[in-house]
Parts: C-alpha cells; structure tokens; sequence
C-alpha cells in the first residue's frame, strides 16, 4: 500500500487556529479533517444575561476582521425581537459601514493573504521584496476601507457608533465626501486588482456547490434578504434552524453546518453571493466580472480571489453611491422598547452568511445566544474540496502538496476564530 | 485678560513625531497585556505622543508606523521564556525574533508588519517593541499574575522614553 505522510504544524494566512489532517491511502485521498482547538462557544455563554444593547459589542470582539458583521447580525436579530424596522439614511449607513468592512477584508486577504500562493511566495512579506507597488496598491486600497469605517463607526479597534435601533450619532456628510474622494481612487484600484488578480494560473477545480446566500429584490446583499440557494431553499432567517443544523464532529471541538432534509454540504461567501445575486452588481462591478473572464456564475474556488476582487468593485461603488445620496438624519436612531421573544437575523459578513438567534427576557435580558458564523458553514465544504482536488496533485513533493492544501483552505478566507481557531496541517500518506 | 486664541498662535512644529501603540485582545488573557499598558499610559505621556490601542493587525499597525519618526510598541508574545518577563529591543536595528506574538488576525501581526515597514521603506528611524513573555492566550482568561506584576515596571520604561 502505497503510504506516506505531509505534516504541517502552522497554516499561516488563516484567521484562528486549528489543524488539518489529510489522510492519502492507495494515492487517493481518504479523508481531509478540519479540526479546531478553541472553545467555540464562549461567547455565546458569554452573551447569557447580558443586556441587549451589549450584544453588538461584546459580538464585535468575536472577529478581529469582521467586527461590522457581528454587529450588524446581532442588531438585526434584536430589532426583529422587538419589532422595530430601521429605514432611510440609518439603514444606508449601516450598508455604508459593511462597504467598509468588505472592502478592508477583501484587501487583506486579496493582496496580503491569497496572491502570494498564485505568485508563488510564502507570505505578503516575500512578495513584497519584489512586487513592494503591488503591496502598496493593496494598503492603499484597504485604507480607503478603514477611513470610511472610521468616518462612521468611531475611530477605535472596532466600531463604537453602533446601537440597536441604529447609530448613536450620525457622520457629517463633509466627511463623507471627503471619503468619497478616497473611495473613487479606491475604486479604480479595485479594477486593476480584478484585472490583475484574473491573470493568475488557476487549477480547473470546479464542484456543483449549493450556493446559499442572502437575496434582495434590488440590491446585492449585505443586511437584508432572504436566504435562497441554487436547490430551491428560499426562506427568511426565521426558519434558518429548519433548514440547517451544526454538528458536533468527533476530530473538532468546532460545529460543522450542515443541511437537515439531506445532511448535504454547502457554500456560502463571495462564490454564493456572486452566483445567486450577480443581477444585483453595479453596472461597473459587471463590466469588472466580464472583463476579468467571470460568468455570471463561478464554482471554481481558486477563482474566489477574481470574485472578492469584484466585490470589492462593488463596495467602493455602492459606498460612494451612499454618500452622494446621503443626508445626515436628525435621529440617528429608532427608539427601542425591549420585550420578550426570539430575535433572528443574517447578514452578509465577508466570508458568507452569519447567522445570529437570540432569546430575549421582557426586559431585553439575553436569555439564550446562538451564533452561526460563515466559516462553520463552509468547514464541512473545505473538507470536501480537499477529498476532491488534492487526488490531482498526489505526485507533487511533499511541500508543494501541502501548499496545495493550505491553498486550498485559503480559498475561503476561513476565520477559524469566528468558527472557532488556527492551522496545524497534517498530510497523512499511510 | 483675553484669553489666547490658539488658533493664532504660532508654534514649531514638533521635531519628531512618535507613536506608543498597545497591542492585543482584551479577551485573550495575556494577550491583554499591550492594551492595558496602553489604557493606563493616558494622560501620563506629553500631549504631541499619539497613542494608539491596536489589536495586531499588521495593515493597520503598518498605518500608525508609517507617519512616525519614532514608534514604542507593547505587545505580549510567547517566546520560551519566563512569564512576566520583560524585553526590550529596537527593531529598527534588528529584525524581531521569531516569538508568537499575540494573537493576531490571520497570523499576520506586529513581526508581520515591522518587516514590512521596513521592506517598504515605511520603518520609523527608531522602533522599540517591550514584549513581555506572556503565559497563556486562552480566551476569557485574566492576565496571568507575572504579567500584572510586569504592567508597572513597563508603563514606567514606556513613559521615561516618550518624554525622552
């Protein structure tokens, strides 16, 4: 029997920590276990009676990158308890504030994180001994994200504005405008970087993935939607638990997501949101996809570096669509009477759907949290790729193989510090 | 007497600007540490100082480094060393070890963003990191008792140095 073994004890350019093992026997590939060492759930149990204006706060603290979708699924889950709707100028600011955080994430794991394994690199470091402009353009890019979270989310670690019910104070349009000016110079970067990133020699991987992500009669998901996928499922938040449940897996101490009527796998993030909404992309962010190769639809996830690239075409264009729109509210707020029930909400964090469900005491006194983030829904999805594509490359040396694998991985931007934490990469070869 | 009106006042320029950033996770047990030194060190360092609480990302550290002339960073890292124990180098002038700094988003932190600065040629002229070995990232601990007892001890070398 033909057996080796690859180990690799830290998968760097992943948020969190855990392991991979990839167990190869008779030159197929047997199993691809994603384990996760961190106490997943401390924050839920941290959440339980805490009041419910701490959540977004104490949800921000979860993900270092992605404190706006935290906060965002956990206010939304509220006002859906309390019954409150949040319109106009408060609910663009909140789509303004997730432009933001798309466009600072995206950024981050275009430039810094996944463009060193298609140049051939080992980090954001060696590549810019010798691409030191492209790194640049990268920074650039990613500042225009931090200005306009820092214009309206409060210039901390992570925002500080926002409230259920909306912001505690509503950002001057001037220094909006003046963010704009950055954003259009982001926007053309965003362009290149497709452009760019679309040259990049990509495997031919692709798999009939189950697309689930947020849907919106008019625009591309970020707070509100229902949640649709390729199969049919077509449901709001409300009747999320019917459809999907996590799972404990005996190699991780993470939740693994999966459907309930078929126990099936599925996807959710960029390659979701693109394939089940590209009707709802900017005319530039279409043009963008076009030139860049895209279809309307892509299931190869090497590619999803071309997809957060239009994404990111997308976030600078909607931002600045926002801000010439924009008129300071006299209430940066709706008033929030807390009572009794179950609030749910989705939101579309940079990696996918995250789904949040809160128990609520009359008082607002959280009774009960449950946070479903994107990289437990995909956890299951990782594997399977692995199990898939990595019998292609079996005649590699070991060290390419096993930057295949943590390529792999890395296709999904997995912040294994929502889902839980950080990369010990095992390839077991008998 | 009128008070001044500052606006009209007309000052040098500072000779050189420096940031004191304190980096970690406050829910990440020691990785705290660089945060907390951070939190006490305001009101105690002179008022053209910029103080900053980061949580590690090298991007956004990058951004603070990049407009100094002078740079203190405070961060917890696990080396092999003895808790609560403190060190002191300038980066500036050698390349950071290869201590686990606290824990940073996608393992892409403060080494990560000192190199490079200084491939970028963004590194500011003196760059002094105070890493303090820290016990334990676990998340929801508190510090660990060496790393309380070390707090002083750095927020003393921090404050002597920003005046300096």
């Amino acid at each position: 029997m033909a057996r080796k073994t690859i180990k690799v004890d830290n998968l760097a350019r992943v948020e969190g920590e855990g392991a991979l093992t990839v167990v190869i026997r008779d030159n197929r590939v047997r199993s691809a276990e994603l384990r996760i060492f961190e106490p997943p759930r401390f924050f839920e149990a941290f959440l339980r009676g805490r009041a419910y204006s701490e959540a977004p706060d104490i949800t921000a603290r979860i993900c270092g990158i992605c404190p706006v979708a935290y906060q965002m699924s956990s206010v939304h889950a509220m006002e859906d308890a309390f019954g409150i709707t949040v319109g106009g100028q408060v609910r663009a600011l909140r789509r303004l504030l997730y432009c933001g955080e798309w466009i600072e994430s995206h950024a981050l794991h275009v430039y810094m994180l996944h463009a060193p394994d298609f140049l051939g690199y080992e980090g954001a470091l060696e590549m810019a001994k010798d691409h030191g402009d492209v790194v640049k353009r990268g920074l650039a890019l990613k500042k225009a994200g931090n200005d306009l979270m820092g214009v309206i989310g409060g210039r901390e670690i992570h925002p500080i504005n926002v409230r259920v019910g909306g912001f505690y104070k509503a950002p001057l349009k001037r220094d909006l405008i003046e963010v704009a000016e950055a954003l259009k110079r982001a926007r053309d970067i965003a362009v290149e970087t497709a452009h760019w990133v679309a040259q990049f020699d990509f495997p031919d991987c692709t798999r009939n993935y189950e697309l689930v992500s947020l849907h919106h009669t008019d625009e591309y998901p970020f707070n509100e939607g229902r949640i649709v996928s390729n199969r049919g499922i077509d449901i709001t938040a409300h009747e999320y638990d019917q459809h999907f449940e996590e799972q404990h897996v005996p190699h991780s101490t993470a939740l693994q997501s999966r459907k309930r009527d078929d126990g099936g796998t599925y996807l959710v993030g960029p390659l979701a949101r693109y394939g089940l909404n590209f009707e709802r992309l900017s005319p530039l962010a279409k043009d963008t996809a076009q030139s860049a190769g895209l279809g309307h639809v892509c299931m190869n996830p090497y590619q999803s570096i071309i997809v957060r690239a239009v994404e990111l075409v997308y976030a600078c264009d909607e931002a600045i669509r926002i801000i010439d729109e924009y008129e300071r509210p006299d209430q940066p707020n709706v008033a929030v009477v807390p009572r009794a029930g179950t609030g749910y909400a989705a939101t579309e964090a940079p990696r996918g759907l995250l789904y949040h469900r809160y128990h609520l005491a009359h008082d607002g006194t959280i009774l009960h949290a449950q946070i479903v983030p994107p990289t437990s829904q995909n956890q299951a999805t990782i594997e399977e790729d692995l199990t898939t594509f990595i019998n292609a490359w079996l005649d590699l040396a070991d060290t390419a193989l096993r930057h295949r694998c943590e390529q792999t991985v890395r296709n999904y931007d997995p912040c294994l510090s929502c889902a839980t934490h950080f990369l010990d990469l095992r390839v077991d070869r008998g | 007497m009128r008070a001044l009106d500052r606006g009209s006042v007309s000052v040098q320029p500072p000779m050189h600007r420096t940031v004191v950033i304190g980096i970690g996770n406050l829910d990440r047990g020691d990785d705290a540490f660089g945060r907390i030194v951070a939190a006490r060190l305001r009101g105690r360092i002179p008022e053209h100082v910029s103080l900053f609480e980061e949580d590690g990302e090298a991007t956004a550290l990058l951004d603070r480094l990049g407009d100094a002339d002078a740079a203190i960073l405070i961060d917890a890292a696990i080396s092999g060393g003895e808790p609560g124990q403190i060190r002191r180098f300038d980066a500036a002038c050698e390349p950071l070890s290869a201590a686990k700094f606290g824990m940073s988003t996608h393992g892409f932190g403060l080494a990560e963003a000192i190199e490079l600065a200084r491939i970028l040629g963004k590194l500011p002229g003196r760059c002094i990191v105070y890493a303090v070995e820290a016990r334990s990232f676990e998340l929801g601990a508190p510090l660990s008792p060496e790393l309380a007892r070390a707090v002083d001890e750095v927020l003393a070398w921090v404050i002597a140095e920003a005046n300096e």
